[in-house]
């Protein structure tokens, strides 16, 4: 990278590490939404300076549909009055604090015994390739597994909160023609 | 299979944004007109309209509302055109991009999702109730729209094999996409229109919240926000070129004015259609969305697979 490339990928950085510490300093769930959506499309950034397009624009993509999805859920979750007032973004400060600090020293624990590759050794024709080989390539039948258990997950959990399920709207034998919805619309209804 | 287009420096930028406001003109216009005819009035006295609409807002005085979260008030209005502006760069305007990004599929697809903190944020930073229920009502629409939208931006890129944008107007020189992929592009101009908020998908914007998440926007703020939106809907009208309509390929003609000429007809068109049907509300169109034009979408995309691997 060139040098104007290298500080722009230390601002984003910044930028991404700031935006981050903002989620906490402000006080309104909206802000705190976006300041991460903020650090995140920082992120992604610098992931597509580092030669990912694809996984860059992906994070930039993924992070601002989550948080706009997150900031409705927030918003109507925290707090006394479904968060539309300022309202602090901290709270049990002590315990949170030690978390963090773990956090923060397992990790960097991590990049620091980490054996990384020495001197600069020429990048993959393509990285993105590499990057899959690196990231699955061994574990790809843990990955295969997962999949399948994640969806699964997923459809229990979603069939275990329904509070109105098939028989309610079809009727006990489900022979009702068309389902009987508390709310009318959308299609064959 | 290579990349049919040529990266231009960044200079032109400028003239790309101009060609966007051409296209914003011209959109507010064309509405207009549509306008004036469904109440009788002259459509000619419309073409300075926008002008004058322009110098009525920018000359109106900033209203604000109690308690505003000003910050993320201004984001969301002026998000709206700098998603549009970033749009256009990755779509070939004939021979010239801005942009050959080798994901630039993605990057359109980004920058639509973009939309969605926007409308939110605009109806949000108001404090005001018809503007935060305008706000909600987009994202409960968005829901709807973009995963049908995913799929359909899926299909050109299986074909020609590649997320790039000239790539795939190459793998277009046969035959157009719009021609053997046409619920693709009918999903794609659903999902047009809803990061549009227009016709069916304009109930974040509907007159019956007071004008939803732009209620509460006035004087230079409302002029970019609104600005913004007619920019998204032209951006997207000139996306399905490269993506549907072979990009800049055609007789005679240069390749730009064929790129011009068929994103004016794809946006007259889309605003027209788009006047002719009613409203969508939100809660309603979810299940359309989910029901009918995801599974539409997969199929499509499954049919182009077919296609594709046995060619």
């Amino acid at each position: 990278m060139t040098l104007i490339g290298d500080i722009v990928f230390w601002l984003f950085g910044a930028v991404a590490v700031l935006s981050g510490a903002a989620v906490f300093w402000v006080n309104s769930m909206a802000r705190a939404t976006y300041a991460l959506a903020i650090s995140f499309v920082a992120v992604g950034l610098q992931v597509l300076m580092l030669d990912q397009a694809y996984l860059g624009i992906i994070v930039i993509l993924m992070m601002v549909m989550e948080m706009a999805v997150m900031a409705v859920y927030m918003i109507m979750f925290m707090g006394m009055n479904p968060a539309l007032m300022p309202m602090s973004m901290v709270h049990d400060k002590r315990l949170s604090l030690s978390i963090a600090i773990v956090t923060f020293v397992l990790l960097a624990a991590g990049i620091l015994l980490t054996a990384w590759p020495s001197g600069s050794p020429p990048p993959a024709e393509d990285v993105t390739v590499a990057l899959g080989e690196a990231l699955m390539g061994s574990k790809m039948l843990a990955m295969v597994v997962l999949s399948p258990v994640m969806v699964a997950t997923i459809v229990a959990g979603v069939s275990l909160s329904l509070n109105r399920g098939r028989y309610d709207r079809y009727g006990e034998d489900l022979r009702r023609r068309n389902a009987d919805d508390p709310q009318p619309g959308g299609v064959g209804r | 299979m290579g990349s049919a287009v040529i990266e231009v420096t960044p200079g032109w930028a400028i003239a790309a944004a101009a060609m966007l406001g051409g296209l914003v003109y011209l959109a507010a216009v064309f509405n207009g007109m549509l306008a004036s005819r469904t109440v009788g009035r002259s459509p000619v006295a419309t073409l300075l309209r926008p002008v004058y609409e322009t110098a009525r807002l920018l000359r109106q005085r900033r209203r604000s509302t109690v308690a505003a979260d000003a910050l993320l008030w201004r984001i969301g209005g002026a998000g709206m055109l700098v998603a549009a502006l970033l749009k256009l760069t990755v779509i070939p305007f004939g021979h010239w991009t801005l942009f050959d990004f080798d994901a630039g599929l993605v990057w359109f697809n980004a920058m639509d999702v973009l939309v969605w903190a926007m409308i939110w944020l605009v109806g949000w930073g108001g404090n005001s109730a018809h503007a935060l229920v305008g706000g909600y009502r987009f994202l409960a629409l968005a829901v709807a729209y973009e995963l049908p939208l995913m799929f359909a931006l899926i299909a050109p890129a299986i074909a020609a094999e590649s997320l790039n944008v000239g790539t795939i107007i190459a793998a277009q020189s046969g035959l157009w996409f719009v021609v053997w992929m046409p619920f693709a592009f009918l999903i794609f101009s659903v999902g047009v229109l809803g990061f549009s908020v227009w016709g069916p998908f304009a109930s974040a914007l509907g007159p019956d919240i007071a004008g939803g998440a732009g209620a509460e926007l006035s004087g230079v703020d409302r002029l970019v926000f609104f600005a913004g939106r007619y920019g998204v809907l032209a951006a997207g009208a000139a996306f399905a070129v490269p993506l549907f309509f072979g990009g800049g390929s055609g007789p005679m003609l240069p390749a730009w004015m064929w790129f011009l000429a068929k994103t004016v007809l794809v946006l007259t068109a889309l605003i027209w259609v788009g006047r002719k049907l009613p409203l969508f509300r939100p809660d309603q169109f979810m299940e359309v969305g989910w029901v009918l034009l995801i599974p539409a979408g997969i199929l499509q995309d499954l049919v182009v697979a077919l296609v594709v691997t046995n060619q």
